[in-house]
C-alpha cells in the first residue's frame, strides 16, 4: 500500500513538469510579440532591446523556461500587467471565490444526482429509470452558460427574485455567507454550475447501483432475509467508492473549468480572471492562472487516487 | 485397463453438429440490425439528420439574409413582420442566423473529432501494439494533456492562438487527441494479448499485416463509440469558445457568439435571446442520445 | 551413451533417438528461456531451463507435465514465437535463425501451432473461411487461391465449407472452433504441427473425435506432431514417444509403452499413480505426491524434484541429475540419481 502511494505520487511529478512546460509554451504559440502589451508601438529598436533584456526574452527558450520555473517554484508568478498586483495574489483571491461556488455545487450535485441515480439504478428499465437517464443526458448536453442565462431571465428579469450578476453589494471582500443579502448572489451560479455534475453523478450512480444489484452477493443478502431497504444500503455502500471518486474529480474540474459560468454571472472567480486576462493579453496572469488551475487539477486527481484504497479495500493490495 | 475409449477406426464424420444459426450475421451486420430495431435512437438520429440537412440547405430554406442588418427591426419579438423568431440586436433575422449558425456548429463539432480520432487512433494503435518504451512515451505525453480540465485546455490554447474558426478547430482537435489515443491504446493492448494475434504471427504475417487485418477491425468499434460521444462535447466546447470571443468572429453567425452578443438584451426580448442556446441544447442532446444508442448496439459481447 | 541435458558438451547420436530412420525433423538443443521478474532484480521465472530432444519424421512426440512446468513456453520456443535465451533449434537439418541456416519466416511455412484456447485463437470479427485463408494469403497465395485452399482444408476437418465458411467463431461449438484452428494451421501445408493442449477445454466425447481427426490427418498429410498436454491418457493415446517435463526440464523420456508401463522417474510414477481409477481395488489412500507445488523462480538446488520425492537421498539435494539411459536397448532415459547405472543403482521396487 505504501508502494502504491509512493508510485502514485512519483507518477504525478513528471506530469506536473509536463504541465508547466505546456503552460510556458502557451505564450510562445501566441501570434504577436509578448512585448506588445508592454511597449508602445513606436518604440525604437534600442528600447525594444533594453526591455527584452530586462524581461529576459533575449535568452534561449530552455533557459527562459528554467528561469521561469525557478520563479514559479518560489511562488513568484510575476505581476499582473492590468492591475499591477502580484499574480499569485490575484489568483488566490479569485480562486477563493471559485472554491466557494464549487463547495456548494458539488455537494448539491451529489445529493440530487446521487439520489436520482440510486433510485434509477434500483428500478432498472422502469419509467423512473428512463426519466432519470433522460434528465442526466440533458444535464450533460446543456451548455451551462446558456442555462445560466435562462435562469437569469427567469429569476432576475421576469420575476426579480434573485440577482443577475456579481458577488453582492459589497463585492468579494465584503461577502458574508451567512447574510442572505450576500448569499443570494450564490444561488443562481451554484445551480448553474451543478447542472453538469448532476448529470454525470446521476449516470455514474445509476450504472454503479444497477451493476451491483446484478452481483451474486445481492442475491445472497436477499436470501438471508434482509429487507429491500437494507439491501439497498449495502449496495450503496459498495458503490460509494466509485461515486466519491467521480465527485472528487468533478470538484477539481469545476475549479479549473468554471470560466463560462463565471463570465455569465460576472462572478469574480478564477475563470473570470482568466477571461479578463485573455482580453487584456495579460500574459503573467494568463500563465499563472492556467498553471495554478491545472496543478490543482493534478493534485485533486492525486488526492482522489490516494484516497481510493481507504474507501475501497480491493485496491489495498498495493 | 485402458482408461479411455479406444476407437477401432478413425471417425471421419462427426455426430454432434449443433445446427448453426439460420441467419449468418457478422459483427457490423448485427450492429445495424440492433440499430434498426431501436426506435429511440432512430428517432433522434432522424432529428440529427434534419439538423444537418437544414444546415447544408441553408441558402435554400433561410427566409432572410443572415447578414442583412436593419436599424428599425432591432430586437423584435417572435412573429414581427415575417420574422418568425424575431430579430437580433442588429436587426438580423434570428431564424436565418440560427439555420446558418448550424453550419459552423456542426463543422466545429464533427471535424475536430474526426481528425482527432484519426491521429489519436494511429498513435494509440501503434503504442498499444508496439508496447514497451514507445508506448510509455506516447501515453505519458498524452497524460500531461489529460492533466488539464478540457475547458481550461481549450480556452488556454484558443486564447493563446487568438480566435478564428481555424484556430478553434485546431484547438479542439488538440484537446480530443489524448482521450482518443487512450481509447485506441486500451483496445489495442487488450487485443494484442489474445491468441489469434500470435496465431497470425505464427502464420508468418508481419506487423503491418496483422494490424491491418486483425487489430484495426477490433479497435474500430470502441473508437467509433467514443468518437460519437465526443461530438456533442465538441459542439458544447466550440460554442463555449465562441461565447468567450475565442471562436468564430462576427458577423459570421454562430450559436455561441449569438448568445454572447444577445446577452445584454435579455431585458428586452428574453425569449429571442435564449434561442441560440436552445439550438445548441437540442443538437447536443440529439447527438448524445444517438451516441448512447450506438454504444448499446455495439457493446454486446459475442 | 550419455546425453547431458544441461551444460557441458552434448554427444548427439541421432540413431539413438531415431529408431534407425532418416535424420530427425526437429532437434531442440539446450533450449532455455527465462522471464525476468519485474521489480526483483536478478530473479527470473526459469520457464524452460535446458531442454533437448529430437522429433523424428512422421512420429508423434508427446510432452506431458503439470501446470507451470514450462510446456507452453516450450511450444512457443519451437515455433520461434519466443526467442530462446540460449540453445538452438534445428529444423530439417538447418539451424533456425542462424546465418546460413533457415530463416524464422521459412520455419513458419513448415511448422504450425494449434493453441489451447479455441475461442481466443480466432478473430471474432472474421468469418471462419477468412481466418483459415489468412495463412496462405500471407504466405503468397492470392485471395482466390487462399479461399480455395481454405475450402479444401475445412472439408478435410469435417466442416462443410459452404455451411461453416461464412460463420463467425461465436456461432460455433468448442469442438468446431478447435477444428477450425486445426484447419488454419494445416492450410499452409506444414510438415510439423505443434499442439498446445488442443483438447483440454473440450468435452470428452468431442475430445475423442478431435483426436481421431488428428490421427487421420496425420496419416493423410504425412505430418509430424508434437502433442503437449497435462492429460496422461490423451498423451498415451496419440504419442509414440513421450517426454515428461518438470520445472522447465525433461525428467523422463522414452517410448510410450515404456513410460507408462515402466516409469523410472519418481515424478512420472507419481503422476501415473495419481490418475483416479474406476477399479475399487486400486483405491488411492495416500497422496502420491507431497510437498508444495514448485516455484519456477527459485527452483530447489540439486534435483529439482527432491523436496517432493519419496525416495530422496543426500546426493539428490546437491547434485543435479542428467538424463541417463535406464533401460538397456531401449531409448528410455530418466534424470534420477537413484536410477543411475553408473552409480551402481538398479531398478527400485515400483512404488
Amino acid at each position: 500500500m505504501i508502494r502504491y502511494i509512493l508510485r502514485r505520487i512519483l507518477y504525478a511529478v513528471p506530469i506536473a513538469f509536463g504541465v508547466s512546460i505546456v503552460c510556458f509554451a502557451l505564450v510562445y504559440i501566441a501570434p504577436g510579440d509578448p512585448l506588445e502589451t508592454v511597449l508602445p508601438p513606436d518604440a525604437t529598436a534600442a528600447t525594444i532591446a533594453i526591455v527584452k533584456h530586462a524581461y529576459g526574452f533575449d535568452k534561449p527558450l530552455p533557459v527562459q523556461y528554467l528561469i521561469w520555473l525557478g520563479h514559479v517554484v518560489t511562488g513568484n508568478f510575476g505581476t499582473s500587467i492590468a492591475t499591477g498586483r502580484p499574480v499569485i495574489l490575484e489568483v488566490s483571491d479569485a480562486l477563493a471565490n471559485t472554491a466557494l461556488l464549487a463547495l456548494f455545487a458539488v455537494p448539491l450535485a451529489f445529493v440530487i444526482g446521487g439520489t436520482m441515480g440510486a433510485v434509477a439504478g434500483s428500478f432498472p428499465g422502469r419509467w423512473i429509470d428512463r426519466a432519470v437517464t433522460g434528465i442526466a443526458v440533458a444535464g450533460v448536453s446543456v451548455p451551462n452558460y446558456w442555462l445560466g442565462i435562462v435562469l437569469v431571465i427567469f429569476f432576475s428579469v421576469q420575476y426579480m427574485l434573485l440577482p443577475a450578476t456579481g458577488m453582492g453589494p459589497n463585492g468579494s471582500t465584503g461577502f458574508r455567507l451567512l447574510q442572505w443579502n450576500s448569499a443570494r448572489f450564490l444561488v443562481l451560479p451554484v445551480i448553474t454550475l451543478a447542472m453538469i455534475p448532476i448529470g454525470i453523478l446521476a449516470r455514474t450512480t445509476r450504472a454503479a447501483v444497477a451493476e451491483m444489484r446484478n452481483q451474486d452477493f445481492v442475491q445472497t443478502l436477499r436470501a438471508k432475509g434482509l429487507s429491500e431497504w437494507a439491501v439497498t444500503r449495502h449496495v450503496l455502500k459498495n458503490a460509494l467508492p466509485q461515486i466519491l471518486a467521480v465527485m472528487g474529480l468533478q470538484f477539481g474540474y469545476l475549479l479549473g473549468g468554471s470560466i463560462l459560468v463565471e463570465t455569465v454571472f460576472t462572478w469574480p472567480g478564477s475563470g473570470f480572471l482568466l477571461s479578463k486576462a485573455i482580453i487584456n493579453r495579460d500574459v503573467p496572469v494568463l500563465q499563472g492562472t492556467i498553471l495554478i488551475l491545472s496543478l490543482i487539477f493534478v493534485a485533486t486527481n492525486l488526492v482522489v487516487d490516494l484516497l481510493q484504497p481507504l474507501i475501497d479495500p480491493r485496491i489495498r493490495r498495493g | 485397463m485402458t482408461d479411455i475409449l479406444t476407437l477401432r477406426e478413425p471417425v471421419a464424420t462427426f455426430t454432434e453438429e449443433t445446427p448453426p444459426a439460420s441467419i449468418v450475421r457478422g459483427y457490423w451486420q448485427s450492429v445495424f440490425y440492433r440499430l434498426r430495431h431501436d426506435p429511440i435512437t432512430l428517432g433522434f438520429g432522424a432529428i440529427v439528420a434534419l439538423i444537418v440537412l437544414a444546415a447544408v440547405a441553408a441558402p435554400l430554406i433561410a427566409p432572410f439574409d443572415p447578414y442583412a442588418q436593419s436599424i428599425i427591426a432591432r430586437l423584435k419579438p417572435f412573429g414581427w413582420r415575417d420574422h418568425l423568431l424575431g430579430t437580433d440586436e442588429l436587426g438580423r433575422d434570428m431564424l436565418s442566423r440560427l439555420i446558418y449558425g448550424g453550419r459552423v456548429s456542426l463543422l466545429m463539432g464533427v471535424v475536430p473529432v474526426v481528425i482527432a480520432a484519426m491521429i489519436g487512433g494511429i498513435l494509440g494503435v501503434v503504442g498499444g501494439f508496439v508496447g514497451g518504451r514507445v508506448n510509455t512515451a506516447i501515453m505519458r505525453t498524452m497524460d500531461v494533456f489529460y492533466a488539464f480540465p478540457s475547458v481550461l485546455l481549450a480556452v488556454a490554447i484558443a486564447g493563446a492562438m487568438g480566435g478564428g474558426i481555424g484556430n478553434g478547430m485546431l484547438t479542439l482537435t488538440l484537446v480530443f487527441v489524448p482521450p482518443m489515443c487512450r481509447v485506441a491504446e486500451t483496445a489495442t493492448t487488450q487485443i494484442r494479448a489474445l491468441d489469434f494475434i500470435e496465431a497470425a504471427r505464427a502464420s508468418g504475417a508481419g506487423t503491418l499485416t496483422i494490424i491491418r487485418y486483425h487489430v484495426l477491425g477490433n479497435v474500430l468499434g470502441p473508437v467509433l463509440i467514443y468518437a460519437s460521444s465526443l461530438v456533442s462535447v465538441s459542439i458544447l466546447l466550440a460554442s463555449g469558445l465562441s461565447f468567450l470571443g475565442l471562436g468564430v468572429r462576427p458577423p459570421i453567425p454562430d450559436w455561441g457568439l449569438m448568445l454572447s452578443t444577445l446577452r445584454q438584451s435579455i431585458y428586452v426580448v428574453p425569449l429571442v435571446c435564449a434561442l441560440p442556446g436552445v439550438a445548441i441544447f437540442i443538437t447536443s442532446i440529439c447527438f448524445n442520445l444517438v451516441s448512447d444508442g450506438l454504444r448499446a448496439a455495439m457493446d454486446v459481447r459475442m | 551413451m550419455d546425453y547431458r541435458s544441461s551444460d557441458g558438451s552434448t554427444i548427439d547420436r541421432h540413431d539413438q533417438y531415431d529408431h534407425g530412420g532418416p535424420a530427425p525433423l526437429l532437434v531442440a538443443r539446450n533450449l532455455r528461456k527465462h522471464f525476468p521478474v519485474k521489480g526483483a532484480r536478478g530473479k527470473a521465472v526459469r520457464a524452460v531451463d535446458g531442454v533437448s530432444f529430437t522429433v523424428a519424421k512422421g512420429e508423434t512426440l508427446g510432452i506431458v507435465g503439470e501446470s507451470g512446468c514450462g510446456k507452453s513456453t516450450l511450444a512457443r520456443l519451437l515455433l520461434h514465437l519466443l526467442v530462446p535465451d540460449a540453445g538452438e533449434l534445428i529444423f530439417g537439418g538447418e539451424a533456425v535463425g542462424a546465418a546460413g541456416g533457415i530463416a524464422v519466416k521459412t520455419l513458419r511455412r513448415q511448422a504450425q501451432m494449434v493453441f489451447q484456447d479455441s475461442a481466443a485463437s480466432l478473430n471474432p470479427r472474421l468469418p471462419v473461411r477468412d481466418s483459415v485463408a489468412f495463412g496462405p494469403f500471407v504466405q503468397g497465395s492470392t485471395k482466390d487461391e487462399a479461399r480455395a485452399i481454405a475450402r479444401d482444408i475445412l472439408s478435410r476437418v469435417g466442416l462443410d465449407p459452404d455451411l461453416f465458411g461464412p460463420r463467425y467463431p461465436h456461432e460455433l461449438s468448442g469442438g468446431q472452433k478447435q477444428r477450425v484452428n486445426i484447419a488454419r494451421a494445416l492450410a499452409v501445408k506444414p510438415r510439423l504441427l505443434i499442439l498446445d493442449e488442443p483438447v483440454s477445454a473440450l468435452d470428452k466425447s468431442v475430445e475423442a473425435q478431435v483426436l481421431n481427426l488428428l490421427r487421420v490427418l496425420k496419416r493423410q498429410l504425412g505430418l509430424t506432431l508434437v502433442f503437449i498436454s497435462h492429460d496422461l491418457n490423451v498423451v498415451r493415446y496419440v504419442s509414440r514417444r513421450v517426454a515428461v517435463m518438470y520445472l522447465g526440464r525433461i525428467v523422463e523420456f522414452g517410448p510410450v509403452k515404456a513410460i507408462f508401463e515402466r516409469p523410472q522417474h519418481p515424478y512420472t510414477q507419481a503422476l501415473l499413480a495419481s490418475r483416479p481409477s474406476m477399479d475399487p481395488a486400486r483405491r488411492i489412500e495416500m497422496p502420491p505426491i507431497t510437498g508444495d507445488p514448485p516455484n519456477p523462480i527459485d527452483p530447489p538446488a540439486g534435483c529439482r524434484f527432491h523436496p517432493r520425492c519419496p525416495f530422496v537421498e543426500a546426493i539428490c539435494e546437491t547434485a543435479d541429475p542428467a538424463l541417463r539411459v535406464v533401460e538397456d536397448g531401449k531409448a528410455h532415459f530418466a534424470a534420477c540419481h537413484l536410477r543411475d547405472r553408473a552409480l551402481g543403482r538398479g531398478r527400485l521396487a515400483d512404488a
